[in-house]
């Protein structure tokens, strides 16, 4: 027990601020997931063909590639990539991007690909009688989405989207191999250092268990929120 | 863009791509069988066994594979009982302990698959049975896993991607599978894009090749209306 002390004896602290990154991360992966989704939704809907096929492309290969892979990509490319846009407007001097910036990122765009597909559906299994009916009121198209299409589609998609917020809390354990420290990399330290990985990964474990489970409880809550009526 | 780079590093990714189909085919074989047993575990009136395969699935669906694979790989090998018995020739190396960790996650996705499946199956179709005086063991095998195998399909396709992905995992405990070469050659050239481009092309088109023969399955089983 004294491994988790508080304080300069033991990793209870660092692995406490660990956890708090992980939380950080997760949360703000999920809302760039959520940036991503707002574009890419509307094309998957689209009528035309072509704009069909740049969001199929983004869910798919995303979908379809190993989630270590684009962390990789960000990882090696990510400071290339800003330093070359950079260079487009005149600044040729290196520039780090930080650990949590790419991580984010990265598993944001990841999780916006699921986000995309559980809007879809969502949007897709609202009767389409409500439109109509929304268009012959005269209800113009902003109000129309966001007092009707969207208080429907929340119902329906909360029981996915914390599907994809759970596939996000667990990929942000891959950002350790970038070495932003949250609960894996943190474990990693602790485990180097006191020669003890299986109670330290062990503890990780638990980690993400009590992370997933008290989510899971506060996402039941919004759902009950949000199926009053049903 | 370095096409020369692409090209060079194609036969050195697909020579990969062999150690990330093992570890696939390895992992989902064995998963299936525990992912059966659990499942039937799962359906067991016992509160004390049904709770048992529940906790089983629900801590290894609840955490992420890499903590997995870490406390098989670097933490069994601290219990020093492990390293007298036979276990440690299979513990000591990173495939082996590989296979276990995604056996052992694919598994428990898997029973969640079959149970749901299980329970889908309409109380009607078991009571014909009986009344037609068949066993309660043929009806299981002939009636039950048939028509659970054949719900089954579709989320279990998805399982076979989600865990093509996951194999990715095996280059964090030094196996040189598909992403750990593509990692290899991005960090010795610097030139992620490219590398990203062939190896994200392999794995999609596996994903590609999963995906239709799973939606060919489908159609072949699928009740004849």
């Amino acid at each position: 027990m004294e491994l988790l002390a508080f304080g300069k004896t033991g990793w209870g602290d660092e692995l406490f601020y660990a956890t708090l990154m992980t939380i950080a991360v997760s949360i703000t992966a999920m809302l760039v997931g959520f940036c991503f989704a707002l574009i890419f939704t509307p094309l998957k809907l689209s009528k035309y063909k072509a704009l069909n096929f740049v969001g199929n492309f983004y869910t798919t290969v995303i979908r379809g590639v190993p989630e270590l892979l684009v962390i990789y990509l960000f990882f090696f490319g990510g400071s290339g990539a800003i330093m070359y846009v950079a260079s487009i407007f005149g600044y040729y001097e290196y520039i780090e991007i930080n650990a949590f910036i790419t991580g984010s990122m990265a598993i944001g765009i990841i999780s916006g690909a699921y986000s995309t597909e559980v809007f879809r559906g969502a949007i897709q299994s609202i009767d389409k009688g409500q439109f109509e009916a929304a268009k012959v009121l005269g209800i113009n198209k902003f109000v129309q989405f966001y007092k009707i299409i969207l208080p429907q589609m929340l119902r329906l998609a909360i029981p996915n989207l914390s599907n994809v917020w759970q596939i996000t809390l667990k990929d942000t354990s891959l950002i350790s191999v970038t070495g932003l420290v949250e609960i894996m990399r943190q474990s990693y330290i602790a485990a180097g250092s006191t020669r003890d990985p299986l109670f330290f990964y062990s503890f990780a474990a638990v980690l993400y268990l009590l992370l997933t489970y008290v989510s899971m409880k506060l996402i039941n809550k919004l759902e009950v929120r949000y199926s009053r009526g049903y | 863009m370095d096409f020369d780079l692409m090209i060079t590093s194609f036969p050195k990714l697909l020579g990969a791509t062999i150690v990330t189909l093992k570890l696939l085919s390895g992992s989902l074989f064995f998963g299936l069988f525990l992912g059966l047993f659990f499942a039937i575990l799962r359906l067991n009136k016992n509160i004390l066994i049904n709770k048992f395969a529940y906790g089983y699935s629900y801590i290894f669906r609840g955490t992420p594979l890499l903590v997995q694979i870490f406390i098989i790989y670097f933490g069994l090998g601290q219990i020093e009982y492990l390293r007298t018995t036979f276990l440690w020739v299979i513990l000591k190396e990173p495939y082996w302990c590989a296979i276990i960790a995604f056996t052992l996650n694919t598994g428990a996705y898997t029973s969640e698959i079959l149970r749901s499946a299980f329970q889908t199956i309409k109380p009607g179709i078991i009571e014909a049975g009986k009344s037609l005086g068949i066993s309660n063991k043929i009806i299981f095998y002939k009636i039950q896993i048939p028509i659970a195998i054949r719900q089954s399909l579709p989320a279990y396709g998805n399982e076979i991607i989600l865990m093509m992905k996951g194999t990715s995992l095996a280059s964090t405990v030094t196996l040189m599978d598909l992403t750990g070469v593509a990692k290899y050659i991005i960090s010795t050239t610097f030139k992620p894009i490219e590398v990203f481009i062939v190896a994200g092309g392999i794995y999609l088109f596996m994903t590609f090749i999963i995906h239709n023969v799973i939606k060919y399955l489908e159609k072949k089983y699928s009740f004849q209306q």
